[in-house]
């Protein structure tokens, strides 16, 4: 798997696979009476997050202890970065201090892997501007295997926000390196016409602006949540309109095929890019991602920890 | 094997046979296969030691397998079941993992080859076969259900200063 996981371009089917495989022997670790494991017993990792995330810092965290590690938390708010500490001189610290391994939350796209050039240690991205957040993509790819049996061959849309998520851009890669086909389903301010090349197989992906056109046709339907805090401009007319034309509502769910499906990463926009039935209903998976979420952070971690004892 | 357990365990509704993977999987189902055949079924289980070795931070990570278990462990008598006893470290991981899962009133060790060179103080209760082998040699057990055939191979180490035991099965 590399020393560093920054994104999911990155990696290939084996690798992806191996990390999905050792998830699924970590997963039932939650269901023992002692949920932890000593494998990280004696390494050092740091959370250190410049933007607020209670879901990834928490999930990581919570593999972090489940594996042993000692976990140092390091948020932006309240600490020597309001100071004017700059990211190099944050990472030297750590790197002084002999963390293992760094899981770094950023604003920027491309701090994690310019954390790289500074430190030995580890590095793991959970999120850079729109760039990547490639254990959100690996959690989904295993709750999708999970619920139906493989990746090959699926067809799934990606509906909404595209422009703006660094979670599309890791799972569109993921899927199609995977062998799942890929419609990329929103408003044209939203889609950029280059996410094909984001991949591996151009082929295996479409760009198109109607989700009526695919949605009875999916195997997951995988909405994105619509940021508008990132949008520089108004980038559709307005939340109701949004609603009718790409939300998944009553009318949309009831279309997609019966083993299909409904994802999201998380927060949710209810009203907006999905409906409280479809928050809410029996083929919704979206608490399945979040539990799957430890488990593979925690692969993530013993496989990229493993082996090199500083 | 499958006698010795029984005449040993005189209450077979409290066993367990729990197979350490990979290869102790199969071996436990057959020795409860047999116990079965001569006196009544025993629950059997599968143990993924690889999260508890002492050898992740040099040997790397190894591909992490389900533990399986056919219940509640606590109160039980836990027979480990694996292929070949070497340094005992791997039967130190099971011991260590057995703790995370339950407080069984007993645990037991059967092995079908103990190949000797103990690293640690443990000692098996049940042995198929004992295989007197040099510390450089290589034990290889292979199983019908996972090998396609039953064969107990010993390969002699070349008379090299720094023969590669990295790969050992059931260390």
């Amino acid at each position: 798997m590399g020393r560093h996981l920054l994104g999911l371009e990155a990696l290939d089917e084996d690798a992806i696979t191996g990390v999905l495989d050792t998830a699924e022997g970590l997963k039932d670790l939650a269901l023992r009476p002692v949920k932890k494991v000593p494998t990280l017993r004696g390494r050092t990792v740091c959370n250190l997050f410049y933007e607020d995330s209670t879901r990834t810092r928490t999930s990581f965290e919570l593999a972090e202890k489940r594996l042993s590690a000692d976990v140092l938390n390091f948020s932006a708010q309240g600490s020597s970065v309001e100071k004017g500490e700059s990211l190099k001189d944050t990472a030297l610290t750590l790197e002084a201090m002999g963390v293992d391994a760094i899981v770094i939350r950023h604003e920027a796209s491309g701090a994690p892997e310019q954390l790289t050039r500074w430190v030995d240690a580890h590095v793991l991205n959970a999120g850079d501007g729109a760039h990547q957040h490639p254990t959100q993509a690996l959690l989904d790819l295993f709750t999708i295997r999970e619920r139906l049996g493989r990746l090959a061959g699926l067809h799934v849309a990606v509906v909404g926000d595209v422009v703006h998520s660094r979670v599309a851009r890791s799972v569109v890669q993921g899927l199609v390196t995977m062998g799942a086909k890929v419609s990329v389903v929103g408003p044209r301010t939203l889609v950029p016409s280059t996410v094909a090349q984001w991949t591996r197989n151009p082929d295996a992906v479409e760009v198109r602006a109607d989700l009526d056109g695919v949605i009875g046709d999916v195997d997951v339907c995988y909405l994105l949540r619509v940021q508008r805090e990132r949008q520089q401009q108004q980038a559709f007319p307005s939340t109701r309109e949004y609603a009718r034309l790409w939300g998944l509502d009553r009318a949309r769910l009831a279309r997609l095929p019966d083993h299909a499906v409904v994802m999201h990463p998380g927060p949710m926009n209810r009203g907006v890019e999905i409906s409280a039935e479809a928050a809410d209903a029996p083929n919704a998976v979206i608490t399945d991602q979040v539990t799957n979420g430890i488990a593979v952070r925690m692969s993530c971690l013993y496989l990229l920890l493993g082996g090199e004892q500083r | 094997m499958a006698h010795e357990l029984v005449e040993g365990h005189h209450d077979l509704d409290r066993l367990i046979l729990l197979g350490v993977r990979t290869r102790g999987v199969p071996l436990a189902e057959r020795l409860a296969a047999h116990v079965a055949a001569v006196e009544k079924p025993v629950a059997t289980g599968a143990l993924d030691t690889t999260l508890y070795r002492d050898d992740y931070a040099s040997a790397g990570p190894r591909p992490v397998g389900r533990t399986d278990l056919p219940g509640s462990i606590d109160g039980r008598t836990v027979v480990l079941v694996d292929d070949v006893l070497y340094t005992g470290r791997t039967v130190r991981a099971a011991l260590d993992a057995l703790t995370d899962l339950g407080r069984p009133s007993a645990v037991r060790l059967a092995v079908l080859v103990d190949r000797g060179h103990r690293e640690l103080p443990i000692r098996p209760d049940i042995v198929g076969k004992n295989l007197p082998s040099a510390p450089d040699d290589h034990v290889v057990v292979r199983l019908e259900e996972i090998d396609g055939r039953d064969e107990v191979e010993l390969l002699r180490a070349e008379p090299t200063p720094h023969a590669d035991d990295a790969t050992e099965a059931g260390s």
